[in-house]
């Protein structure tokens, strides 16, 4: 069932405030692993020209990603979660996300398309610090794939 | 912002340093944990296949993760990345045993831009298969 071309532009409420932790930055870091120091030693982040460490530059997604589950889980939208693939993925930083960032995500629907069969979905999260700076712009592009195996399709990273 | 690399240094074409990443199902366990991405695609082999899967495979997030890392080490400070975008064409299949995956990256200079930014493109590859498509980052240089 294609999706209700109504919803593009429809922004949502900002989420709660997600507090950025050196622990947490620290775990992510050694997940993906990442020796760099300015994920893990303020010294080191300081010594670049930050208030603490930062974070990796796709750590911001764990965020606008939980945040992008407004949208998807938004029933009037009607998007079948099960079916959802992760088609691309860009991000624009203003700065790096760092330790004791205070971060609110808005979701916007960017686009809306069915294309055989498939539903596809453009969601736009812009992250605000505390203050209210702009921190980073997350663009995110979900496949809804079609409900009969379509021989074109091809399994994309299954992120759902 | 101290980017160790300097922007006059560079030219369209050059070459950063290539990197392997392995990956294997320990690997997805801890990713899984850090980034909050529990979809058992990534982890439990029997759902992987029962929804049309070869097998378990990458979070298409860490293989954009670990991509990334040739610009960061190469440039020093990782702050320095103003844009970075993909797309996830292939999975990155990770079989269980002990030697899983390894994601292979290179990138080069594909332009030279304003404010003493440069476009890096990457070429994101597993098994011999491209898993990242269209995946650039524009980073500031000294």
């Amino acid at each position: 069932m294609a999706l209700d071309q109504s919803f593009v532009g429809r922004t949502y409420p900002p989420t709660d405030p997600y507090e950025v932790g050196r622990e947490k930055i620290r775990e992510f870091a050694e997940a993906v692993g990442d020796a760099n120091p300015a994920y893990t030693d303020p010294d080191a982040a300081k010594a670049l020209g930050y208030a603490d460490v930062i974070a990796p530059p796709t750590f911001v997604f764990s965020i606008t990603f939980k945040a992008a589950g407004q949208v998807v889980q938004d029933p009037q939208l009607g998007l079948d979660y099960s079916r959802v693939v992760h088609g691309d993925q860009k991000f624009a930083y203003r700065r790096p996300v760092r330790a004791g960032d205070r971060l609110t995500v808005t979701s916007t629907i960017e686009a809306v398309r069915s294309m055989a069969g498939n539903d596809i979905l453009d969601i736009r999260g812009e992250v605000h610090d505390e203050s209210g700076e702009h921190v980073v712009t997350a663009w995110t592009k979900l496949v809804a794939r079609a409900a009969e195996p379509v021989e074109s399709v091809e399994a994309t990273d299954g992120k759902a | 912002m101290t980017a160790k690399i300097a922007y006059d240094d560079v030219e369209v074409g050059t070459e950063l340093p290539a990197r392997s990443f392995p990956v294997n199902r320990a690997t997805l366990v801890q990713y899984a944990g850090a980034s909050g991405d529990f979809n058992p695609i990534h982890w439990n082999e029997k759902f992987a296949k029962e929804v049309g899967l070869p097998d378990v495979i990458a979070h298409g997030m860490f293989t954009m993760a670990e991509a990334i890392r040739v610009v960061t080490d190469w440039t020093g400070d990782p702050g320095a990345v103003v844009d970075y975008g993909v797309r996830f064409t292939k999975p990155v299949v990770v079989p269980n045993d002990d030697q899983g995956a390894v994601i292979e990256v290179t990138g080069k200079v594909g332009a030279k831009l304003d404010d003493n930014t440069v476009r890096v493109d990457l070429t994101v590859t597993s098994g011999g298969l491209k898993v990242l498509g269209m995946s650039r980052a524009v980073v500031r240089l000294a």
